[in-house]
């Protein structure tokens, strides 16, 4: 029997404000336990919470790019419940009148493009930590009050492939906006799923389990395909699924069944008495609307279009929007896209991720970058030393040509340098030379290998090859 | 409506209180006239007013985003019935 999976998300993405979502402490991560919380995220009796406007703000932009309709009355109300992470004991959340509701994401599997609707999104506030201790849990509330987005896709997911692609461009989304820092594994951006399965062609759901405690990407893509499997093979022995919570565990790779409730959650939601109601003109949305900057799919149709890349080579540099500024501000200074292209897809792309760093916290400048592509280009370094060289420049901040001048790092072509070099080479590898002499092609590529070395990169390796084999034949 | 014994107590429940016989009979009888007295305003003709969730005085009140200082540890722990290592204490829970 072939069962067809029907997945929905909600996503909680922290909103990056810098201070909570209804008083001026802090929100930040990693702070020492309780040193950010004060009256108001405390629940003091008699507090007062007042809307961080750009809670507000990040909130509209990300609604509005996710092309939702932003409701011109949104309210905030108490979500009621008891547990030590809620200090007040209830969560100031929006229920019947969010702030807005109905769009959409596309996302792309395999070639194709979906579109995949967004039921609504809302604005709340984050619950406190909880540390489980032998005998005893510990609670910081630090993170108690920072203001969430929640986005709740429609269950119009049907794989956790395409579970991964819609994470991985609400990400690339809600960075452009620079409204969240989405790292899952700092839990600024948290996925629960809701999933099922149904014969296909079935109009009706079947019953979901709910899966949490996901903490990567990848984390959300394996707990949904473990799920499925779980699911399927509950159905296929006759057996019926059971609505409840499993808890994705990373280390044995099977969700879990949390203690199941005897009964459904009664959250006895009311209108937050303290928060007045916001009232949005349509003026004011299409200010917000006219702010937007240009996302991640649009930039990326523009780059095939306008620089002639493939759609691979333009996923990459749109991948984050430091880099797609980088490429572009490169290309308004030399009109080599695909060099360029190359350029950061490659060699920076590989020193930014080794050095555990993003682009924008290097010290290179565009007009750097150029000025070495267009030093290779010319034929005054090789592509190997320009490699080290850009590492240099990395580490030093400094620009090609005061490096090359320092180090001496130009291409050695002149026959005479290259003659000498060639000579150590041959008399350090007696081996590779009869290797090669006795019909062994490869060895060549290991006596260039070794020249390229002693030279420190330094040696053009084309001219290298040539001159070798010359001599290696005349012999 | 009837509220019974049992709603009350329900609802005593949900919001953690515990009560004895004689006072989940007192409460379920003040809470039954409670709902009646709404029953009585739901016979208002109500149909040319628009609902609100607020008395409409107030809205969009917002603040700007600026840290203001939060307060000492040794304040926030000072009222807790227990802590350990700048954490509230409780007893053990899992979901």
């Amino acid at each position: 029997m072939e069962y067809e999976a029907v997945i929905g998300l909600e996503v909680h993405a922290q909103l990056k404000t810098r201070s909570k979502a209804f008083c001026g402490c802090m929100a930040e991560f990693g702070a020492p336990a309780n040193s950010l919380t004060c009256p108001v995220c405390l629940g003091f009796p008699g507090s007062l919470p007042v809307l961080n406007e750009k809670a507000l703000e990040y909130g509209l932009r990300a609604a509005l790019a996710l092309h939702c309709s932003v409701q011109s009355f949104s309210k905030f109300d108490r979500k009621n419940y008891f547990y030590p992470d809620l200090p007040k004991n209830y969560q100031i959340s929006q229920y019947d009148l969010p702030l807005a509701l109905g769009g959409f994401l596309e996302i792309e599997v395999s070639g194709a493009k979906k579109r995949i609707g967004i039921i609504r999104a809302h604005l709340e506030e984050d619950a406190g930590k909880l540390i489980h201790e032998e005998g005893h849990s510990l609670v910081d509330y630090n993170r108690a009050g920072v203001p969430l987005l929640e986005i709740v896709s429609a269950p119009e997911i049907y794989s956790p492939e395409q579970a991964y692609e819609y994470l991985a461009s609400l990400k690339a989304i809600l960075k452009y906006l620079e409204v969240c820092d989405c790292d899952m594994e700092k839990g600024s951006l948290r996925c629960d799923a809701n999933v099922s399965l149904r014969k296909p062609g079935a109009k009706e759901l079947g019953i979901k389990a709910e899966l949490k405690n996901m903490n990567s990407f990848k984390a959300v893509r394996d707990a949904l395909n473990y799920e499925l499997k779980r699911q399927k093979e509950v159905l296929e022995s006759g057996g019926s699924i059971r609505q409840e919570t499993r808890l994705w565990d990373e280390v044995s790779g099977k969700t879990q069944a949390m203690r199941s409730k005897e009964e459904a959650m009664d959250y006895r939601y009311f209108p937050e008495p303290d928060l007045p109601p916001f009232v949005l003109s349509d003026e004011e949305i299409e200010t917000i609307r006219e702010g937007l900057p240009e996302l991640p799919q649009a930039l990326k149709q523009r780059f095939i279009s306008q620089y002639e890349l493939n759609s691979y080579d333009a996923g990459i540099l749109t991948s984050e929007k430091a880099l797609a500024e980088f490429f572009e501000a490169c290309v308004g200074l030399y009109p080599r896209a695909k060099a360029i292209c190359n350029w950061i897809s490659g060699p920076l792309s590989y020193e930014f991720n080794s050095r555990n760093t993003r682009i924008e916290s290097l010290k290179l400048k565009p007009e750097m970058l150029v000025r070495l592509i267009k030093l290779v280009e010319q034929g005054v370094l090789s592509n190997l030393a320009a490699k080290a060289l850009l590492s240099e420049m990395l580490n030093s901040g400094r620009p090609a040509d005061e490096l090359i001048k320092e180090k001496d790092l130009t291409q050695v072509s002149d026959t005479k340098a290259l003659d000498e070099l060639l000579d150590k080479v041959i008399a350090d590898n007696p081996g590779s030379v009869m290797d090669y002499n006795s019909g062994k092609a490869n060895a060549l590529m290991f006596l260039v290998g070794q020249a390229m070395r002693l030279s420190k990169g330094k040696a053009n390796p084309k001219l290298v090859q040539e001159a070798l084999r010359r001599r290696l034949n005349n012999a | 409506m009837a509220i019974s014994k049992n709603d009350a107590l329900r609802v005593a429940h949900l919001a953690r209180i515990d009560l004895t016989e004689d006072e989940l009979r007192l409460f379920a009888r003040q809470l039954e006239s409670i709902i009646e007295f709404i029953d009585k305003l739901k016979e208002l003709d109500v149909s040319s007013v628009s609902p609100a969730a607020h008395t409409p005085v107030l809205k969009n009140v917002l603040r700007p985003d600026t840290i203001k200082d939060s307060l000492s540890k040794e304040a926030v722990l000072g009222n807790a019935p227990k802590s350990l290592k700048g954490h509230f204490l409780v007893p053990k829970v899992i979901e």
